[in-house]
């Protein structure tokens, strides 16, 4: 157990620094959709929530399992979503040259 | 199998870092945002089809309300409240990995034997329900549900330090019985305490920098939980948006020129709607100055930067802010705009709204590109904006703005500034700037002195 721990700190620690490598270049024009987009990234525990949800052991388990699927989905879906309709408005100027 | 789903979640790692990266450039970000989809929908279509799933009725009805709720917020939300919007979002995410945690334990309880899988099963749930409700005060506050001012009361830092020792020692005793579900249910009620007690404290004029915090500890929620679950995909994925928000936290404290723990436990700032409902202050003092006059130096100018503060977005008044860009751009005139890092009411939020207006993005320019160009530069507008250009930030040691970086405004050869009355900004600093010899004060709503303005040159 403790070994699996371990490699799953490791693999935290570099997700932190690629993290920081990534984002760090991410100009200030586009930190609002940088933040709904990671927001819906964040909604990764959906996996998580599938596995409760659908475990069929007790009740309580799946009910729970249930809220944390919507909750997730929300974040999912509506982090998507909204970055992407975000995006859709940033043009360029067509009259410059 | 779980080669495979183990290699699939390998993708939809692969496919958020390079979504990431996309977003990080005004071509690409469209593309990254839907790699960053396809990799969540990877990982989901796999833990469907590989665990053992028994019950599907709680999955589908789940997936169903779930994207329904989100879609419909998606396209409704309007641009001005996307700081709130994401706030619930981020409280969301907490609430989910809170639950799996929580299941989880429910489901394995009585294995639970070393104590690792304890801790990261109290973090889970500390960080977890921190998040959901310390996103519900931002939110509440956000929304106007409850005033933006700052809620203290004494002993406050003392006593959101003494919940979480509590919950400290709570889970030692946890570590060495992991049957005492009653102690997690008590961990997770301080936890909820120590969400609301830990946001009230903070200023509506702060809160951008709470929503990127917030953000970040909804990443941590979700890596904490793939700890408890040993999933890989949790854990990367958590990871990057916890370092996503810690860096968006950094840069909104530097804009402010102030440290994180002033933000969370300074109680800075005056009420939120306060600000813009002050009444009209004293007016006499400075001359006024209409429409027509200003039409007439916008006539003689060569370059013009305009500066956007959130009171233009409140003002409804990006639209035809547009309209008198292009108006100017008719006429020759260089026209830009200067977005200060804390414009708007979340990091980038200035851009998002002027973007909405179709303002193109290419005119936008950050502090750092534009300040050495006021000088430079005929006429500085500013719309909605006011401790952003207060010069007393850079050398009045008492006041509450010194050392956050300003738009040197005052440097342009003419400044013009709408604005309601005389009323300070957040910080309740009077600007010097308003008495200025080359300042014209247009007194108005920002969206009616704009058209005003549109027609006057119009005129010319």
């Amino acid at each position: 157990m403790p070994d699996m721990i371990l490699v799953a700190l490791y693999i935290f620690v570099l997700a932190i620094f690629v993290g920081f490598e990534v984002i760090t270049k991410v100009p200030p024009l586009l930190h609002t959709p940088l933040m709904s987009g990671s927001n819906a990234i964040s909604g990764i525990t959906i996996v998580g929530a599938l596995i409760s949800a659908g475990s069929g052991h007790d009740q309580l388990g799946k009910i729970l399992g249930m809220i944390a699927v919507i909750s997730a989905m929300i974040n999912v879906v509506g982090g998507f979503m909204v970055t992407d309709r975000m995006l859709e408005m940033f043009k360029k100027d067509r009259n410059k040259k | 199998m779980i080669t495979i789903t183990g290699l699939s979640y390998l993708l939809a790692a692969i496919l958020f870092i390079v979504g990431l990266k996309n977003l990080g450039s005004p071509k690409t970000a469209r593309k990254g945002n839907a790699m960053a989809m396809l990799g969540m929908l990877i990982a989901i279509v796999v833990t469907l089809l590989d665990r053992n799933i028994l019950d599907f009725i709680y999955i589908v009805i789940g997936l169903i309300v779930g994207s329904a709720i989100g879609a419909y917020v998606a396209r409704t939300v309007e641009m001005t409240a996307m700081p709130q919007m994401v706030a619930l979002f981020n409280g969301f995410g907490g609430l989910a990995s809170t639950l799996v945690a929580y299941s989880e334990y429910i489901h394995h309880g009585q294995h639970i034997t070393g104590p690792d899988i304890s801790i990261t099963l109290v973090l889970s749930l500390l960080i977890g329900t921190v998040t959901f409700f310390g996103s519900l005060i931002a939110f509440a506050k956000l929304q106007g549900l409850m005033r933006g001012a700052p809620i203290v009361f004494k002993g406050q830092t003392l006593v959101n330090g003494l919940i979480l020792g509590i919950v400290i020692v709570l889970a030692v005793f946890f570590a060495l019985d992991t049957t005492r579900i009653e102690l997690l249910l008590i961990i997770i009620a301080l936890s909820a305490i120590l969400g609301v007690t830990s946001v009230i404290p903070i200023g509506g004029a702060d809160m951008p920098v709470v929503i990127a915090l917030l953000n970040s500890y909804s990443g941590l929620a979700a890596a904490a939980t793939g700890f408890v679950l040993y999933n890989n995909i949790l854990i990367i994925a958590g990871a990057l948006v916890g370092a996503s928000g810690i860096i968006l936290t950094q840069i909104m404290c530097k804009a402010m020129n102030r440290s994180l723990t002033n933000v969370l436990f300074g109680a800075v700032g005056t009420d939120d709607s306060g600000a813009g409902q002050a009444v009209t202050g004293p007016k006499s003092n400075v001359p006024q100055y209409s429409a027509e006059d200003a039409a007439m130096i916008f006539d003689a100018a060569e370059s013009v930067i305009i500066v956007p503060g959130y009171g233009l977005a409140v003002a409804q008044a990006q639209h035809v802010l547009y309209e008198f860009t292009q108006l100017l751009q008719e006429k020759g005139i260089e026209v830009r705009f200067a977005i200060h890092p804390v414009a708007g009411r979340m990091p980038g939020h200035m851009n998002v709204l002027l973007a909405e207006a179709d303002v193109p993005y290419d005119l936008l320019l950050e502090m750092d590109e534009i300040n050495e160009d006021f000088k430079n530069t005929d006429v500085a507008l500013v719309i909605g904006a006011n401790d952003v250009i207060n010069p007393a930030a850079r050398y009045k040691k008492n006041s509450p703005l010194y050392g956050m970086p300003i738009l040197n405004v005052d440097q342009a050869r003419t400044v013009m500034i709408v604005k309601r009355s005389l009323s300070p900004g957040f910080a309740g600093e009077d600007n010097e700037l308003f008495y200025d010899q080359k300042t014209m004060m247009l007194f108005g709503d920002a969206k009616k002195m704009v058209s005003e303005l549109i027609k006057e040159v119009k005129e010319l």
